[in-house]
C-alpha cells in the first residue's frame, strides 16, 4: 500500500450524505478537502455552478475529461472526481485539443483563470475558438494573478491596483467575450459568482453547445484584488458584481450612458459553424472512400 | 497501389521516420512547420487520416507538444516533429511528460543553431538540450539514427521505449539524415516487435496511478475515458497522483524513481554499433550523419594498416558510459567527432576517467565533417 499524503476517499464519494444519490458530492474528491482557496474566494461558487450544470445534463462522469492550467482556479481539477489534467501554465486548451481530437467521443472541459487563458495562453484561446472545436471553456476571472500573490492580469481594469501596478494600471483590458467571438467561438456568455443561478444556466447551455463555447465567470478575489482596490471583503465584491452586472437583454432597453460602467452578463453570442472534430472525421471518411474507389494509392 | 506498398523504397530520412512511426502504431501527430523537419508533418497530414489517425497543425510548437501529451493520455501513440528553435519551445511540456510519465515521441531534426542559425544546414548542437533542455532533474531517452533505414528502425524503437518506460523519447536526427535519400528495404510488420504500454490490471477505484513496488518501477497507465478518474499534474504527486508538494520524503522518492527508471537501466538501454574495435588502438566515437564519415575514415585507415575502430551509440541518452569505459580500458585513444563544440566529447571524457586519451574533431560551420578530416585526425593521434 503506497503512502499517501492525504487520506483519499475513493469509492466513498459522499453518496450516503445525499440520500444514496450521486449529488454534487459524488463529483468531488472529498478526501482532497479542505481546498486551497482563500476565505471569500469566488472560485468555489463557480465550481459549484459548473457541477450543478453538469449534473442537470446527466452526462457520464467517466466520459468527461477536465483540463486546467496553472493558477488558483486551475487547482480545481484536483478536487473533481473525473479524469483530470492539471497542465502547464496557459496550455490547458492545447492539451485539451489533443484529448478531444484523439477521442472526440469524450466531453472535454477546460477550467482556467484569466491570466492563464488571456495572457500566457492567449494564443491557444483564439485558435481553439477559430477551430470551433467542441470544448467548453470556463474562465474563472478574478482580474488578478492570485497564486503569485496579486499581479495585474490582461483583464484587470485600467487604473486598478496590483503588486505590479503600484501607481495604478495603464494597461487596457481585454474583453474576453468579444475576443473569443471575434476569433470564431460559437457560444459566448458571461456570468458572475453573485448571479450564480444564471451562471449555472449559462454553463449548462455552453456544455450542450456543439462547437467552441466560452463562459467568462466573474469571480472575486478579496485577498489580492479586493484589498488593493477598495473592495474590502467578499461581500463588498459580490455587491459590486450585483450593482455592475446588467443582463444583456435588459441592456438593450437602457441608455448607453447608463451602461458605461456596467458589465453585460447573459448569453452574448451564439451561432452555428462546422465543428472541428466532425470536419476531421469527414475528411477521414472521404479519404477512405477514395481509397476504396482506388483513387488514392494506399 | 503497389508503388507505395513496396518495401523497397528510395526515400529520405524524414519519410522513413514517418513510416517507422506508422509501423509502430502512431496514430496522432501534432506539429508546427519548421525546416528541416517539415516533410514529416506533410507526409503524416496525408497518411494519418487514411489509417484512421489524426493529424493537426497547431498554432505553435508549445501547443503541438501539449496536444501530443493530451492525445497520449487517451491511449493513442502520439508524436511531434521539430527542429532546434521549436525544440527549445517544447521543453517545458517535455518536462511535464517526463514528470507525469506520459509516453510520447519528439523528433528533433537538428539544424545549425543557436537561434534561427542556418535553417537548412546540419548540426548536432542539441545533444545536451535533449538531455537537459527542461528544468529540473528528469528522465529522458534519445536516439540518433545514422541512415535512412535507421530513421525507420529507431523511430519504431523510440515508440517501444516510450511505451515501455513511460517517458518522452527524443529521436535526435540531423538535417543530413532527414534529407538524404537512400534505397532501403523497410521491415514488414512480421519483422517488428511492437510494444504497447501496460494498462492497469485492477478495477477503477483500486487504481493508484503512480504506485510501484520497485524503486525504479514503471506504473501501469490507465486511459482517459475508461472510468479510472485519475489525476495528472505537473506538481509533485503521491501514488494517487494528487499534489503532495509539502512532503519532502515523497518528493525525494518520486524524483529518484523517475531518474533511476532510465539512468538505472543504462546497461539494458545501451544500443551501440561497434565496428572493428576488438584489436583497435584508436577508436572513433561518432553518431548520426557524422558516423557515416567516421565509418569511411575507419575503413580507409584500416586499408593503410591502422588498427582503428568505430563506436557508434544509437541510444545517446542515457549515455552508454559503462560501454565507453570498457572500451577505454583496452585502447590508447578515442576520437570523438561531432558537429558541435564537444557535447558528447565531454561525456566521453567523463566516462573514460583518464584511462585513455580523448580528442575532439569538431566542425561548426554548417557543413558535414568529411572522411578525410576524420582520417587525418586518426593519423595524428595514432
Amino acid at each position: 500500500m503506497p503512502t499517501l499524503t492525504r487520506q483519499v476517499s475513493r469509492g466513498e464519494t459522499g453518496w450516503e450524505e445525499t440520500g444514496g444519490k450521486p449529488g454534487l458530492l459524488g463529483y468531488l474528491r472529498t478526501g482532497m478537502m479542505p481546498h486551497l482557496w482563500c476565505p471569500g474566494c469566488g472560485h468555489g461558487i463557480i465550481m459549484g455552478a459548473f457541477l450543478r450544470a453538469f449534473d442537470r445534463l446527466g452526462w457520464d462522469q467517466d466520459e468527461t475529461i477536465i483540463v486546467s492550467g496553472i493558477g488558483c482556479s486551475s487547482r480545481v481539477t484536483g478536487y473533481l472526481d473525473f479524469d483530470t489534467l492539471h497542465t502547464t501554465h496557459g496550455r490547458a486548451l492545447a492539451f485539451a485539443t489533443g484529448v478531444k481530437l484523439a477521442n472526440p467521443k469524450l466531453n472535454v472541459i477546460v477550467l482556467a483563470g484569466d491570466g492563464d487563458l488571456a495572457a500566457i495562453g492567449g494564443n491557444h484561446l483564439i485558435h481553439a475558438a477559430r477551430r470551433n472545436i467542441n470544448i467548453t471553456t470556463i474562465c474563472f476571472n478574478n482580474n488578478i494573478y492570485g497564486m503569485t500573490s496579486g499581479q495585474f492580469s490582461p483583464v484587470s481594469p485600467t487604473g486598478s491596483w496590483a503588486t505590479t501596478t503600484p501607481y495604478g494600471s495603464i494597461d487596457r483590458p481585454f474583453d474576453l467575450c468579444e475576443l473569443v467571438r471575434a476569433a470564431g467561438g460559437t457560444y459566448v456568455a458571461r456570468g458572475t459568482a453573485y448571479h450564480v443561478r444564471s451562471l449555472t444556466g449559462l454553463i449548462e447551455k455552453a456544455l450542450k453547445h456543439k462547437g467552441f463555447s466560452f463562459v467568462e465567470a466573474l469571480s472575486q478575489c478579496p485577498t489580492y484584488f479586493g484589498r488593493r482596490n477598495q473592495l474590502h471583503n467578499a461581500v463588498d465584491m459580490l455587491l459590486w458584481q450585483k450593482e455592475h452586472a446588467v443582463n444583456v437583454r435588459a441592456a438593450t432597453r437602457m441608455d448607453p450612458e447608463d451602461l458605461r460602467d456596467k458589465i453585460l452578463i447573459g448569453e452574448l453570442y451564439r451561432s452555428e459553424a462546422p465543428e472541428y472534430t466532425e470536419e476531421y472525421a469527414r475528411i477521414r471518411e472521404q479519404v477512405r472512400q477514395k481509397a476504396r474507389e482506388g483513387d488514392l494509392v494506399q | 497501389m503497389a508503388r507505395v506498398n513496396t518495401r523497397t523504397r528510395f526515400i529520405q530520412g524524414n519519410e522513413a521516420c514517418t513510416e517507422g512511426a506508422l509501423a509502430a502504431g502512431m496514430r496522432f501527430f501534432a506539429g508546427y512547420p519548421i525546416t528541416p523537419s517539415t516533410e514529416i508533418a506533410e507526409i503524416l497530414a496525408e497518411r494519418l487520416p487514411r489509417v484512421g489517425g489524426t493529424f493537426v497543425q497547431m498554432e505553435d510548437e508549445i501547443s503541438s507538444m501539449a496536444a501530443v501529451i493530451g492525445a497520449s493520455l487517451t491511449g493513442v501513440k502520439a508524436m511531434t516533429a521539430t527542429s532546434g528553435p521549436g525544440f527549445s519551445l517544447k521543453q517545458e511540456n517535455i518536462g511535464f511528460a517526463a514528470f507525469t510519465e506520459v509516453p510520447c515521441v519528439i523528433v528533433n531534426v537538428q539544424r545549425k543553431g543557436p537561434s534561427t542559425g542556418m535553417p537548412t544546414s546540419p548540426a548536432q548542437g542539441d545533444v545536451m538540450q535533449a538531455r537537459w533542455g527542461t528544468h529540473g532533474d528528469h528522465p529522458v531517452i534519445a536516439l540518433t539514427p545514422f541512415s535512412v533505414l535507421e530513421a525507420f528502425t529507431l523511430t519504431v524503437e523510440a515508440f517501444n521505449l516510450a511505451e515501455k518506460y513511460r517517458v518522452p523519447v527524443i529521436l535526435l536526427m540531423d538535417e543530413v539524415i532527414a534529407h538524404m535519400r537512400e534505397r532501403v528495404e523497410l521491415p514488414g510488420p512480421e519483422d517488428l516487435e511492437i510494444v504497447d504500454r501496460r494498462k492497469p490490471a485492477v478495477k477503477p477505484g483500486e487504481y493508484y496511478p503512480y504506485d510501484v513496488e520497485e524503486e525504479d518501477g514503471v506504473p501501469p497507465m490507465a486511459v482517459f475515458g475508461e472510468g479510472y478518474r485519475f489525476h495528472v499534474t505537473g506538481l509533485y504527486h503521491d501514488a494517487m497522483g494528487y499534489p503532495a508538494t509539502g512532503n519532502p520524503r515523497l518528493a525525494d522518492q518520486l524524483i529518484r524513481r523517475l531518474v533511476r527508471k532510465i539512468e538505472g537501466r543504462v546497461e539494458e538501454l545501451t544500443m551501440v554499433d561497434e565496428v572493428q574495435t576488438e584489436d583497435a588502438k584508436v577508436v572513433v566515437v561518432a553518431y548520426g550523419s557524422v558516423a557515416r564519415s567516421a565509418a569511411r575514415a575507419v575503413r580507409l585507415a584500416r586499408e593503410e594498416g591502422y588498427r582503428v575502430g568505430l563506436f557508434r551509440p544509437k541510444i545517446i541518452w542515457p549515455f552508454p558510459a559503462p560501454r565507453v569505459r570498457k572500451l577505454a580500458a583496452r585502447v590508447e585513444g578515442l576520437i570523438v567527432t561531432e558537429m558541435n563544440m564537444g557535447q558528447v566529447f565531454r561525456e566521453v571524457e567523463r566516462a573514460v576517467q583518464g584511462m585513455a586519451k580523448v580528442d575532439l574533431v569538431s566542425r561548426v560551420d554548417g557543413e558535414l565533417i568529411t572522411p578525410v578530416e576524420v582520417l587525418t585526425a586518426i593519423k595524428e593521434v595514432y
